[in-house]
C-alpha cells in the first residue's frame, strides 16, 4: 500500500462537499483510505489517526485543502487524486453556474435583505464566532449551528448579545423553530401557545413534534446549545429566552428540557420561574425531583411527558390528563410484550439500542435504569458501564451514535445511515440479542430516505437471526410529524409492514424494549435458577 | 425590546454555511439569503483589535479617500517628451512598470523592452551592446508610479518618449503616460526588433507633433467623460477599449485635420488611432492615476491607490502609508492564449494597467463589457457577479462610472485592503499576457485575481501606521 497526497492551495469546499468527494474516492478500487479536508487543526488530527498525514501537508496554510489517499499502488493513488480533481472541478462549476450573485459576506447580504433579523451560521468552529459578533454588531440575533466553538468565544458572544437585548442560539445549537420557521435540523410542527427553551437538539426535536401529534402547536422554540447551562456560561441564553417567552404573548406554556444544569445555573433558573405567570414544565433529564419542591415548576419524567403534559395544559384540562392515553397505551404495550417474548430462545436476553439522537440516547439510559438495571454505554455517567470499545456491545447495552468517536470526519448519523446500519447487522449476529431499538429523526436536514434504507437492512438482519433460529424484536421510535419533508404516517405504515414496531415516542418504544426484556429475564431466569437448584 | 421584535416580525434569514438551511427555510415561504462564504485570511489578533479600536476613524478616513477619488477630473492637456515634463526624469533614467525592480530580477519582456528603449534612444547600436549597458550602473531604473507615471505591460518609459500629459482639474496634479504603439511587435511586450524602433521613431517624429497641435487645438479634452460614455457602449476601459477609441477618435479628428497642412500625414495619423483599438488604454491608464494620485497621502485610510506588477512583483501603495511598497509575487495570468501558445509561455502578470481596476474600472466593470466575457468563462452571468464581488471589497461605488447591466450601479471603488483580507476575496484583475522570453510579445489575455501576499503585508504596514498617529 502506499499513501499520497497534495495539498490545493487556497481552495476552499464547505465539509459536507468534501465528505461526499472522499467518500466516492473511498469507493474505488484499490483505494483503502482517502482524505479530502481542509487543513484545520481537527482535520489534521483525523489525518494523523488514519496515518494520512504526511509530510508534504507540513507547510500547509489553514486555507488549503488537503488530499490524501492511500492506495494499493501508485498509479490507483495518482488516479485517485486526478478524480478528486475531477470531481472538486465539477462542483465549482455547479456552484459557478448557479444563476444568481451570492453575496459573500454578510454586509452584502444584507444589501439584499435589509430587515434580516436572524443570522444561521454553520460554518466551521473557528470561523463562526467572527461571523456571529458581526452579526451581533449589527444588532441581528444568532443561531450557530457549528460546534467547535471555544467556550471563550461562546461567553464572549453571549455576554455581548445579552448586553444588546440578542439571542444567541447555539454553538452547537441543532435546531430551532423562531415565527413558525423550522432552523437547521427541525420538524414542521403546528403553531400553538407553547414555548420551549432546549439546552438539547433532539430533545428540542422530540418535545415539539409529539406536541404537534398531539394537537397542540409552538409558538417559538429555542435552542441554546448544551454548554449554555454549565457552571462557566451559567445559562446566559437559557434565562434569556426564558424571559423572551415570558414576554412573548402568543407563549401561554412554557417546557424547559436540558441534560441537569450546573447547580448555580439550576438556582437561577428556578428563581427566574419564580417571576413567570405561565406554567413551566421541565425536564431536566436525569434529574432528581426532590430539587423542585419548593418550586412552581412542573416536572416531567420524560421528553414525552413533558409533551404531553403542555397540550393537556393547552387544552384547560388537568395536568395529569395526559396519563389517560399512556395507560392505554400501557395495555397495547403489554400485548407486544407478549407475543414478543413468546418467539425468543434461552439464549436472547439483551436490547442493543442505537441511537442517533443524543438526547434520546440519554433518556433511554434512565429509562433503562429503572426498568431493567444499568445499561452499558458509550454515554454513561457510571464507569462501570462504560464502554471501552464503543463498537463492541455487553450485554444490554444503548449507543450514542452521534458521540464523536462516531462523527469524527462524517455526516451525522442522521444524516448517513451507513455506520448505524452496519451496526444493526453486526448486533444481529449475535445470539444474545433479543431486541433491537432504533430512533429514527425526521424533519429537515435528516435523512430524506429513512424507511427505504432501514427496511433492507432490518430484513437482512432478520434473515441473519433466523439462520440459527431466532427472531429479534426491532423498535422504534419516530421523532417527526406528518408535515415533515419524510412525512411520519408514511415512514410508520411501511415499518409497521416490515414487522417493526413503531411507537409515538422515544419513552414509548424505551418503554416497550425494556418490558420485553424484563419479561425475557423472568421466564428464562427462573428456568435457569429452577436448573440451578437441581 | 430587540427580543420581542424577532417574534413580533416575519423571520427573514441570513444563511451563512450549508445551503440546505435556506432551502428548508424558504420551502416554508420564509426569506433568506444565501451568502457564498469563504473562509477569511488569517488575521492576527493583534492586527483584529487595532482595527476594531480604529474603525470609525479608519471610515472616516476612507470616506475622505473615495470623495477624493470621485471629484478626480481627468484631462488631457497636452504632449510633451518625457524628459521636460516627467518629474524626476534623468538622461540616463528608465522607468518601467511596477514596483521598483533591479536588472537582475526583472523579467524577459522588461529586459527586452528596456534593449529597445536604449537602442531607440541611441544609447547602443545592437542588443548585446543595449544589454550590456542595461546591466551596467549607468542607467538608472525607477517605478513610473513615482513618477506620476504609469506604462502598459513592461511600461518603459525613456527620456526621448513622448508622453500624453493629464491635468486632475479638481486637485490639479498631473500624470504621463506614453503613447499606444498597437498589436503585434511592440515594445511594450519586450520586442525590440528593427520595425519596433522605427515605429517608435515614426510616433516621436510624426504622431507626437500631430495629437499635440490637435490638443492643444482642443484646449484640453475630458477624459472621465469619455470613460462614462465608453461604459455604457461595451468597454472596461482595461481589456476592451474601442468605444472608448471611436470617442477619443471622434473628438481629435477635426483637429488633427484643422492643424495638419499635411493631408498625408493627417490621414496616416488617423488611421494610426482607428487602426489600434487599444489607443485609449493610453489614456484610461493615466486618467485612473492622475485621480488615484490625488487620494494619496491621507493618514488613516487603508485604500490602494496604486495596484501594479512588474512581471517579477506584485505591488501595492496604499492611501495610507505614504510611499511605501508592499510586495508580492506576481502571478501567472490563467488566460485564453493565441494559438500555438501555452501556460508554459506565460511571463508572470506585467503592466501598470491595474491602475484601471484601482479605480473600479477593467476588472471591477467587466459586467460592463459583455463583449469579452469569453475571459472570464463565456457567460454574461459571470462577468455580472465578478462586479458584483468587487463591491465586498471596495468602499463606495462610482458616481459618474455606471454599469448598465447592474441598473447604473457605480463600478465598485476604492479597493480597501482590510476587507481584502478579512473576506479573503482577492481583485479581480483583466490582463493581456506576454510572452516570457524578450521579443516575441502577446501570447494571450485573460483575468487574474491579485496575489493574497502584498494584501497581508499592506495590512500590517497599515495597522502599524495607525499606532504611530
Amino acid at each position: 500500500m502506499v499513501v499520497k497526497g497534495k495539498i490545493k492551495r487556497g481552495e476552499y469546499f464547505d465539509s459536507v462537499t468534501l465528505m461526499i468527494v472522499a467518500q466516492k474516492i473511498n469507493e474505488f478500487e484499490g483505494i483503502a483510505d482517502a482524505a479530502v479536508v481542509m487543513n484545520t487543526a481537527e482535520n489534521r488530527s483525523i489525518l494523523e489517526s488514519s496515518e494520512l498525514l504526511i509530510s508534504e501537508f507540513d507547510d500547509a496554510k489553514a486555507s488549503d485543502l488537503l488530499i490524501c489517499v492511500n492506495a494499493e499502488n501508485d498509479e490507483i493513488a495518482e488516479k485517485a487524486m486526478l478524480q478528486v480533481d475531477e470531481i472538486l472541478e465539477n462542483v465549482r462549476h455547479e456552484i459557478s453556474d448557479t444563476e444568481d450573485f451570492l453575496p459573500k459576506s454578510l454586509d452584502t447580504a444584507l444589501k439584499s435583505l435589509p430587515d434580516a433579523n436572524l443570522v444561521l451560521i454553520s460554518v466551521a468552529g473557528k470561523y463562526a464566532a467572527q461571523e456571529a459578533m458581526k452579526a451581533l454588531k449589527k444588532g441581528l440575533h444568532v443561531m450557530i449551528f457549528s460546534d467547535n466553538v471555544s467556550l471563550e468565544d461562546e461567553i464572549r458572544l453571549k455576554k455581548y448579545a445579552q448586553k444588546k437585548d440578542l439571542l444567541v442560539m447555539g454553538p452547537d445549537c441543532g435546531t430551532a423553530i423562531i415565527n413558525g420557521v423550522p432552523l437547521a435540523f427541525a420538524n414542521v410542527v403546528n403553531r400553538g401557545n407553547i414555548g420551549i427553551v432546549a439546552a438539547s437538539g433532539t430533545g428540542l426535536q422530540e418535545i415539539s413534534s409529539v406536541i404537534s401529534n398531539n394537537g397542540a402547536g409552538i409558538s417559538q422554540a429555542i435552542g441554546t446549545g448544551g454548554r449554555d447551562v454549565k457552571k462557566e456560561v451559567g445559562g446566559i441564553m437559557f434565562l434569556a429566552a426564558l424571559e423572551a417567552l415570558n414576554r412573548d404573548k402568543n407563549t401561554e406554556i412554557i417546557v424547559l428540557v436540558s441534560k441537569p444544569p450546573a447547580k448555580e445555573v439550576l438556582k437561577k433558573i428556578l428563581n427566574k420561574v419564580e417571576n413567570i405567570n405561565k406554567p413551566v414544565i421541565a425536564m431536566f433529564l436525569g434529574i432528581d425531583e426532590g430539587i423542585y419542591k419548593d418550586s412552581d415548576i412542573i416536572p416531567a419524567k420524560t421528553l414525552e411527558e413533558a409533551a404531553l403534559i403542555a397540550v393537556s395544559l393547552t387544552q384547560e384540562k388537568d395536568k395529569y390528563s395526559f396519563q389517560d392515553i399512556l395507560e392505554k397505551r400501557k395495555k397495547r404495550i403489554q400485548e407486544i410484550v407478549q407475543k414478543e417474548a413468546k418467539t425468543k430462545t434461552s439464549t436472547q436476553k439483551y436490547l442493543r439500542g442505537l441511537f442517533c439522537g443524543g438526547t434520546l440516547c440519554e433518556e433511554a439510559l434512565i429509562i433503562f435504569q429503572d426498568k431493567i438495571g444499568d445499561v452499558y454505554s458509550n454515554m454513561s455517567s457510571k464507569e462501570k458501564y462504560q464502554l471501552n470499545d464503543p463498537l463492541q456491545s455487553i450485554k444490554n447495552t444503548v449507543i450514542d451514535m452521534g458521540a464523536d468517536e462516531f462523527t469524527v470526519g462524517r455526516p451525522h448519523p442522521m444524516i448517513d445511515y451507513s455506520l448505524r446500519n452496519r451496526r444493526i447487522l453486526k448486533e444481529a449476529e449475535d445470539p444474545e440479542v433479543a431486541v433491537i431499538l432504533i430512533d429514527v429523526v425526521l424533519g429537515y436536514g435528516s435523512n430524506m430516505e429513512p424507511a427505504t434504507e432501514l427496511i433492507p437492512v432490518i430484513k437482512q438482519a432478520s434473515k441473519t437471526a433466523e439462520k440459527t433460529g431466532r427472531d429479534i424484536s426491532f423498535v422504534c421510535s419516530i421523532t417527526g410529524t406528518d408535515h415533515d419533508p419524510q412525512n411520519k404516517k408514511d415512514v410508520e405504515k411501511r415499518f409497521h409492514a416490515t414487522g417493526v414496531h413503531v411507537m409515538e415516542s422515544n419513552a414509548a418504544a424505551c418503554g416497550l424494549s425494556g418490558l420485553i426484556i424484563k419479561m425475557l429475564s423472568e421466564k428464562f431466569g427462573k428456568k435457569e435458577n429452577r436448573h440451578g437448584k437441581k | 425590546m430587540a427580543k420581542n421584535n424577532l417574534f413580533d416580525k416575519d423571520l427573514k434569514v441570513i444563511n451563512i454555511g450549508l445551503s440546505s438551511f435556506k432551502d428548508s427555510i424558504e420551502e416554508v415561504n420564509a426569506d433568506a439569503v444565501q451568502v457564498d462564504w469563504k473562509p477569511p485570511a488569517q488575521m492576527d489578533e493583534k492586527i483584529l483589535q487595532i482595527l476594531s479600536k480604529n474603525e470609525s476613524y479608519i471610515q472616516k478616513q476612507n470616506k475622505k479617500c473615495l470623495d477624493t477619488i470621485l471629484n478626480g477630473a481627468p484631462f488631457l492637456i497636452d504632449l510633451e517628451r518625457a524628459i521636460d515634463v516627467i518629474p524626476g526624469m534623468k538622461k540616463n533614467m528608465i522607468l518601467h512598470a511596477g514596483p521598483p525592480v533591479t536588472w537582475n530580477r526583472m523579467c524577459g519582456p522588461m529586459r527586452g523592452a528596456i534593449i529597445g528603449a536604449l537602442m531607440y534612444e541611441g544609447m547602443a547600436v545592437n542588443p548585446e551592446e543595449a544589454e550590456k549597458i542595461a546591466a551596467s550602473d549607468k542607467i538608472e531604473y525607477s517605478p513610473c508610479h513615482e513618477h506620476s507615471t504609469v506604462g502598459p505591460m513592461a511600461g518603459i518609459v525613456s527620456p526621448s518618449m513622448p508622453v500624453f500629459v493629464l491635468k486632475n482639474e479638481e486637485y490639479g496634479n498631473q500624470a504621463y503616460c506614453t503613447l499606444n504603439e498597437g498589436l503585434g511587435k511592440v515594445l511594450r511586450y519586450g520586442a525590440f526588433s528593427k520595425e519596433v524602433i522605427e515605429k517608435l521613431r515614426w510616433m516621436e517624429s510624426v504622431l507626437y507633433p500631430a495629437l499635440k497641435r490637435a490638443v492643444n487645438e482642443l484646449g484640453k479634452i475630458d477624459l472621465k467623460n469619455i470613460i462614462a460614455q465608453a461604459l455604457h457602449m461595451g468597454d472596461e476601459v482595461h481589456n476592451r477599449n474601442r468605444a472608448a477609441t471611436s470617442l477619443f477618435y471622434r473628438h481629435i479628428a477635426p483637429a488633427i485635420i484643422k492643424t495638419t497642412q499635411d493631408t498625408e500625414i493627417a490621414v496616416k495619423v488617423l488611421e494610426f488611432i482607428n487602426g489600434n483599438d487599444h489607443f485609449f488604454l493610453n489614456l484610461s491608464m493615466p486618467a485612473c492615476k492622475v485621480t488615484l494620485d490625488a487620494a494619496r497621502n491621507i493618514k488613516g485610510s487603508s485604500v490602494v491607490v496604486a495596484m501594479t506588477r512588474n512581471g517579477t512583483d506584485f505591488g501595492l501603495q496604499l492611501s495610507g502609508t505614504d510611499d511605501q511598497w508592499f510586495v508580492g509575487q506576481a502571478p501567472i495570468p490563467d488566460a485564453l492564449f493565441f494559438p500555438g501558445y501555452t501556460k508554459d509561455d506565460a511571463n508572470r502578470d506585467i503592466g501598470d494597467s491595474s491602475i484601471t481596476e484601482t479605480n473600479g474600472l477593467g476588472g471591477f466593470a467587466i459586467a460592463a463589457s459583455p463583449a469579452i466575457v469569453q475571459f472570464v468563462g463565456g457567460a454574461a452571468q459571470d462577468a455580472l457577479n465578478y462586479t458584483q464581488e468587487m463591491y465586498e471589497i471596495t468602499v463606495g461605488e462610482n458616481n459618474i462610472y455606471q454599469i448598465p447591466s447592474l441598473n447604473f450601479r457605480g463600478s465598485p471603488t476604492g479597493i480597501d485592503i482590510v476587507k481584502v483580507v478579512e473576506k479573503g476575496i482577492l481583485p479581480f484583475i483583466d490582463t493581456g499576457v506576454a510572452h516570457k522570453d524578450a521579443g516575441v510579445g502577446q501570447v494571450g489575455a485573460g483575468v487574474l485575481s491579485a496575489p493574497m501576499e502584498p494584501f497581508i503585508k499592506a495590512l500590517q504596514g497599515f495597522v502599524e501606521s495607525i499606532e504611530k498617529k
